[in-house]
C-alpha cells in the first residue's frame, strides 16, 4: 500500500509539470495581456511596465524563472489584484471555497443516497418514478437558474435567509443547497445505478437466505458494493466542489476560489491562472488517489491488483 | 423504508453534531437544542439589515462593481479606484458635491498669475495624514516626481504633462532637477506649479487621482518609488490624508474604510465609515440592493430598467454621465475609406430610436461627439438622420465603383447584452436603408481590445468617459496618431486647431476651435456617434448629500444618512 501511494505521488510530478506547461504557453497564446486596458498607454510605458512584471523577457526565460520560482514555492505576485501574491490569495479563498464544497457535499449525500438506495429497492414503482424524475429536474436545472429561484423563495418572499455574502452561518445554506441539490441528483442515479447491480448478486440472495433483515441486507451488504460508482464520481467531483464554483460564488457573492479561476482568465493575470490551475490539478491528484485507497478497501478485487 | 429512513436522520443529526459541536448530546434534549439551533439561525436573519441599521451607525454600504487593481493614487487605473481613493486620500483642491467646482482642499487658497501660468497654492497648516505627520508642499512634488517616473510606469502619468517640462523628466530620459519640472515647494506650504500652456480646466483636472498626493516614507519604507505592486496599500499600512482611513481589504469581498478623526475637516463628515463591495454580477447587486444590503448600487442590469422604472421610481436613478458611445470605422479598409459610405451609415442611423426603444434608459442621443454641455462648451448637431440622403450617397458610391452592392461588412463588439442589442437595432437600419448587409462578432474583452489596437476591424464599438469637465478630454483622441485614434483618419487641421486651443486662455476662442473641430468630425465621419452615457443607478433615499455629477464624483464627507418619515 504504501508503495503504491508512493509511485503514485512520483507519477504525479510529471503531470504537474506538463500542466503547468501547458497553461503557462496557454495564456499567452490568448490575444492580450494583463495591462490592456481601453485607456491606451504610450508603447514605451507599457514597455515599461511589462519589464517590472519580467514579461519583456523571451517566453522561455519567462517559463525557466516561473518554473523555478515554482520549485521553491513561490506562485508570483498577481498582475489583478496588485500587493498581493496568488498563494495568498489562494490561502485565503481556498477555506472558503471548501467549506461550501463539504457543505454542499454533504447536502448532496443526504439527498442522493437515500432516494438513490429507495429508488433501486422499489424498482419501477411509483416512488422510483418520482425520484429518478425529479433527480433527472435537479440535473437539469442549472445552477444559475435554481440560486436565484431558491433566493426569490427563502430570501425576498419568506424574509428568512441573506440573498448573499458570507457572513454568518445561515448564509452558508442557499449556496450549499443550490449545488448540493445538482450533485445530490447525479449521486441518486448512480447510487440506484449501484444497488440494482449488487441488489441481484448471488451474495446478496445467500444473505437473504441466511436470514439477515432487509435493513442488515441493504447497509451491511449490498451498500458497500452498491457506492463503488458513486465513491468514484465523488473524486473529482468533491475537488470540483472544494475548489470552488464560479456561479455559485457570483451568485451569492462568495469571495471563493471560483471567481479567482474564472477572472484570472479574463483578466489575463498570468501567475493566478498558472497559481489556481495548479492548485486545482494537486487537489484533484490527491483527490484521485483517496478515491482509489478508498475502492480499494471497498472492493476486494482490485485490491488484489 | 420509513425504518430506513429513520437511521438515516439519525446519522444526519450525528454529522450536523459533528459540524456543531457545542451542541451536546444527552439523549432526547439535545433534538430540542438542535431545534432552537435552527430557530435562532433563522431568527437570526429577521435582524435589521445594513441599510436599516446604517442611520444609528452612519456606515455607508457601497456597491463597488469591481474590485480595483491599484489603491495606488498614481497608478489607480479605474472608477471602482477612484471611488476608493477619494475616501482615503485628498488633494490640493476638492469638489464642491453639486457642481463639482473646485473648493479649498490641502490648499487654503491659491493665486494664479495674470498669463494663467502659474499657479501659487497656500497649504493648510492643519492638513495631517493619518499618521499624525503634517501634508507639506514636498509632498506633493515628490508625488508628483514619482508619477512621472518612468520606472514607475504610471498608466496615467501624462495628466501631469501640462506641468512645464514634465514631459522632459518623463518621456526624454532628464533627471527631476535637468529637466526643471514646474513644481517647486517654495516653503513647507507654499506650492508652485507652473504650466506650459494656460490651462483653464487645472484646477478640476487636480482632483483625478493622479494629482493627489501619496506620503513620502511610507513610499519610501515599502520601496514603492518606482515600483508596483509593493504592500503600502494595504489595510495598517496605508497613510492617507482624505477623510478616511483604509480598516480592512479582503479582496474580492470588501473593502471598508474608517473615519479619520485627523483629517483636517473632520467635523464636516458625517459617515463613520463606508464599506465597499465590489460585486460583478448586475442582478445579484440588484438583490443585494433589495434586502437592504447595499444603499446603492454601481450599475443596473439593461433587462431591468423597464421594470425598475415601473415599480421603483423612487429607487432608480438615471443621471447623465460625460461619456459617449460611438463607433469607429477603419477609414483605411473599403468600403470604409470612402467618406460618402461613412457619411450614409450616419445618415441612416436613427439616433431617437436606439435610445427609445433599445438603451431606454433616458440617454441622450448622439449628434456630434462631446456631451452638450462639457465645461460649457454645446457644439452644433450636426449627425442627423436622413435615410433618402443616405440611400443617394450609397449609390453614387456604387455607381462609381461599379458595385451592386455593399461588400459583406463585420461589425465587432465586446461581449455584452447592451452592446448586442445597439448592434442589431443598427444592424436592422442599415440593412433596410442602405441594403447593407452588417454581420455581428462578439469578442471577449481583452481580445476586442487588442483587435483594436491593431486596427483589425471595419466597424467596431467604443465608448470614451471624460477624464475631466472640458470638451479637450474628448477632442483630444481624434489628433493623428493618438493613442485612442485608432480610425487612421488624420487631418492637419485638426491638429492645429487643438494645439491653438491649447494655448488660448479666452474661453471663446477656444470654444470656436472646438467647434471647428467637431465641424471636422462631422465632415469626415471617422466615427459614428451614437448616444451620450447615462449612469443608471439604484439608491436609497436615506442617501443625503450625495447629488448627480457629470463625472460621477461624490465626495463622501457631504454623505449623510438619515430615516425617512414614514417609512421606518
Amino acid at each position: 500500500m504504501v508503495k503504491f501511494i508512493l509511485v503514485r505521488i512520483l507519477q504525479a510530478i510529471p503531470t504537474l509539470f506538463v500542466i503547468a506547461t501547458l497553461t503557462f504557453f496557454m495564456t499567452r497564446l490568448a490575444p492580450g495581456g494583463p495591462f490592456d486596458s481601453e485607456k491606451n498607454i504610450p508603447d514605451e510605458i507599457k514597455e515599461k511596465l511589462e519589464a517590472h512584471f519580467g514579461l519583456d523577457k523571451p517566453l522561455h526565460e519567462q517559463f525557466i524563472l516561473y518554473i523555478g520560482n515554482l520549485l521553491q514555492g513561490d506562485l508570483g505576485p498577481s498582475f489583478k489584484y496588485m500587493g498581493w501574491e496568488v498563494s495568498e490569495l489562494i490561502a485565503k479563498a481556498f477555506p472558503v471555497s471548501a467549506q461550501l464544497g463539504m457543505l454542499s457535499l454533504f447536502t448532496a449525500l443526504l439527498i442522493g443516497l437515500p432516494a438513490g438506495i429507495i429508488a433501486a429497492l422499489r424498482k419501477n414503482s411509483a416512488y422510483d418514478y418520482f425520484l429518478m424524475i425529479s433527480a433527472m429536474f435537479g440535473i437539469c436545472l442549472p445552477t444559475f437558474v435554481l440560486g436565484p429561484l431558491l433566493i426569490l423563495i427563502f430570501s425576498s418572499w419568506l424574509g428568512w435567509l441573506h440573498p448573499l455574502g458570507w457572513y454568518t452561518f445561515s448564509d452558508m445554506i442557499l449556496p450549499s443547497l443550490t449545488l448540493g441539490l445538482f450533485y445530490g441528483a447525479y449521486i441518486a442515479r448512480l447510487t440506484r445505478a449501484g444497488m440494482l447491480e449488487t441488489l441481484n448478486q448471488d451474495y446478496i440472495r445467500t444473505a437473504r437466505a441466511k436470514g439477515a433483515s432487509p435493513l442488515r441486507v441493504v447497509l451491511r451488504h449490498a451498500l458497500k458494493g452498491g457506492l463503488l460508482p458513486v465513491v468514484t464520481f465523488l473524486g473529482p467531483a468533491f475537488a470540483g466542489l472544494i475548489s470552488g464554483s464560479f456561479i455559485i460564488e457570483s451568485i451569492f457573492f462568495i469571495p471563493g476560489l471560483g471567481r479567482f479561476f474564472v477572472t484570472a482568465a479574463f483578466n489575463r493575470d498570468y501567475t493566478m491562472v498558472l497559481g489556481t490551475v495548479l492548485f486545482y490539478a494537486c487537489l484533484i491528484i490527491i483527490l484521485n488517489l483517496v478515491v482509489d485507497i478508498i475502492q480499494a478497501s471497498l472492493d476486494p478485487k482490485s485490491r488484489e491488483k | 423504508m420509513l425504518l430506513l429512513a429513520n437511521r438515516i436522520s439519525l446519522g444526519t443529526f450525528h454529522v450536523i453534531k459533528s459540524f456543531l459541536p457545542w451542541i451536546k448530546s444527552n439523549g432526547n434534549s439535545c433534538n430540542y437544542v438542535l431545534i432552537g439551533a435552527c430557530l435562532v439561525l433563522f431568527s437570526s436573519c429577521s435582524a435589521p439589515s445594513n441599510v436599516e441599521k446604517a442611520v444609528d451607525e452612519q456606515i455607508l454600504h457601497f456597491g463597488l462593481g469591481s474590485e480595483p487593481q491599484y489603491l495606488d493614487p498614481h497608478l489607480a487605473n479605474s472608477v471602482s479606484a477612484h471611488n476608493v481613493i477619494i475616501a482615503l486620500i485628498e488633494g490640493l483642491v476638492s469638489e464642491d458635491p453639486k457642481t463639482l467646482k473646485p473648493v479649498p482642499g490641502v490648499a487654503e487658497k491659491w493665486d494664479i498669475s495674470e498669463d494663467g501660468l502659474v499657479y501659487t497654492f497656500h497649504l493648510r497648516k492643519n492638513a495631517k495624514w493619518s499618521n499624525g505627520d503634517p501634508v507639506t508642499s514636498h509632498d506633493f512634488v515628490y508625488s508628483y516626481r514619482r508619477i512621472l517616473n518612468p520606472e514607475l510606469a504610471s498608466q496615467y502619468a501624462s495628466m501631469l504633462h501640462g506641468l512645464k517640462n514634465a514631459r522632459k523628466y518623463h518621456e526624454q530620459g532628464l533627471s527631476w532637477e535637468d529637466a526643471k519640472v514646474g513644481a517647486i515647494a517654495l516653503d513647507n506650504h507654499t506650492l508652485q506649479l507652473t504650466l506650459e500652456n494656460p490651462t483653464p480646466y487645472f484646477l478640476e483636472l487636480l482632483n483625478h487621482y493622479s494629482w493627489f498626493p501619496a506620503h513620502p516614507s511610507t513610499i519610501e519604507k515599502f520601496g514603492a518609488f518606482g515600483k508596483q505592486g509593493t504592500a503600502w496599500t494595504r489595510p495598517g499600512n496605508y497613510v492617507g490624508n482624505g477623510a478616511f482611513i483604509l480598516s480592512d481589504h479582503k479582496v474580492n469581498s470588501v473593502i471598508e474604510v474608517k473615519k479619520n478623526p485627523l483629517y483636517w475637516d473632520a467635523q464636516t463628515v458625517t459617515l463613520e465609515g463606508i464599506r465597499f463591495y465590489p460585486i460583478e454580477s448586475a442582478d445579484t447587486e440588484e438583490r443585494a440592493f433589495r434586502s437592504g444590503f447595499l444603499h446603492l448600487t454601481q450599475t443596473v442590469s439593461p433587462d431591468r430598467i423597464d421594470f425598475l422604472k415601473a415599480n421603483n421610481p423612487d429607487l432608480i436613478h438615471f443621471e447623465s454621465y460625460l461619456g459617449t458611445y460611438f463607433y469607429r470605422f477603419n477609414v483605411e479598409e473599403p468600403p470604409f475609406d470612402d467618406v460618402r459610405v461613412r457619411l450614409a451609415f450616419n445618415l441612416a442611423t436613427d439616433r431617437q430610436a436606439i435610445v427609445e426603444k433599445v438603451t431606454k434608459g433616458g440617454q441622450l442621443p448622439a449628434r456630434c461627439f462631446t456631451p452638450p454641455g462639457t465645461g460649457g462648451f454645446s457644439p452644433e448637431s450636426r449627425f442627423r438622420f436622413d435615410p433618402q440622403k443616405a440611400k443617394a450617397l450609397i449609390k453614387e458610391y456604387l455607381d462609381e465603383k461599379g458595385l451592386k452592392s455593399l461588400p459583406k461588412i463585420e461589425l465587432k463588439y465586446n461581449t455584452s447584452e447592451g452592446h448586442k442589442k445597439v448592434a442589431e437595432a443598427l444592424q436592422g437600419m442599415w440593412k433596410s436603408h442602405l441594403g447593407a448587409e452588417i454581420q455581428l462578432l462578439n469578442m471577449e474583452w481583452k481580445v476586442f481590445l487588442s483587435t483594436i489596437a491593431k486596427r483589425d476591424f471595419a466597424l467596431a464599438r467604443a465608448g470614451w468617459i471624460g477624464d475631466y469637465v472640458d470638451a479637450n478630454t474628448f477632442l483630444h483622441m481624434w489628433r493623428t496618431g493618438d493613442g485612442h485614434n485608432n480610425t487612421g483618419w488624420s487631418d492637419a487641421r485638426y491638429d492645429e486647431l487643438l494645439e491653438l486651443a491649447a494655448q488660448e486662455s479666452d474661453t471663446q476662442k477656444r470654444f470656436s476651435y472646438f467647434e471647428e473641430c467637431e465641424k471636422l468630425i462631422a465632415e469626415n465621419a471617422p466615427i459614428l456617434p451614437i448616444y451620450f452615457y447615462v449612469h443608471v443607478t439604484l439608491r436609497s433615499p436615506t442617501v443625503k448629500g450625495w447629488y448627480p455629477t457629470l463625472l460621477d464624483h461624490h465626495p463622501y464627507k457631504y454623505v449623510r444618512l438619515e430615516s425617512i418619515a414614514g417609512n421606518n
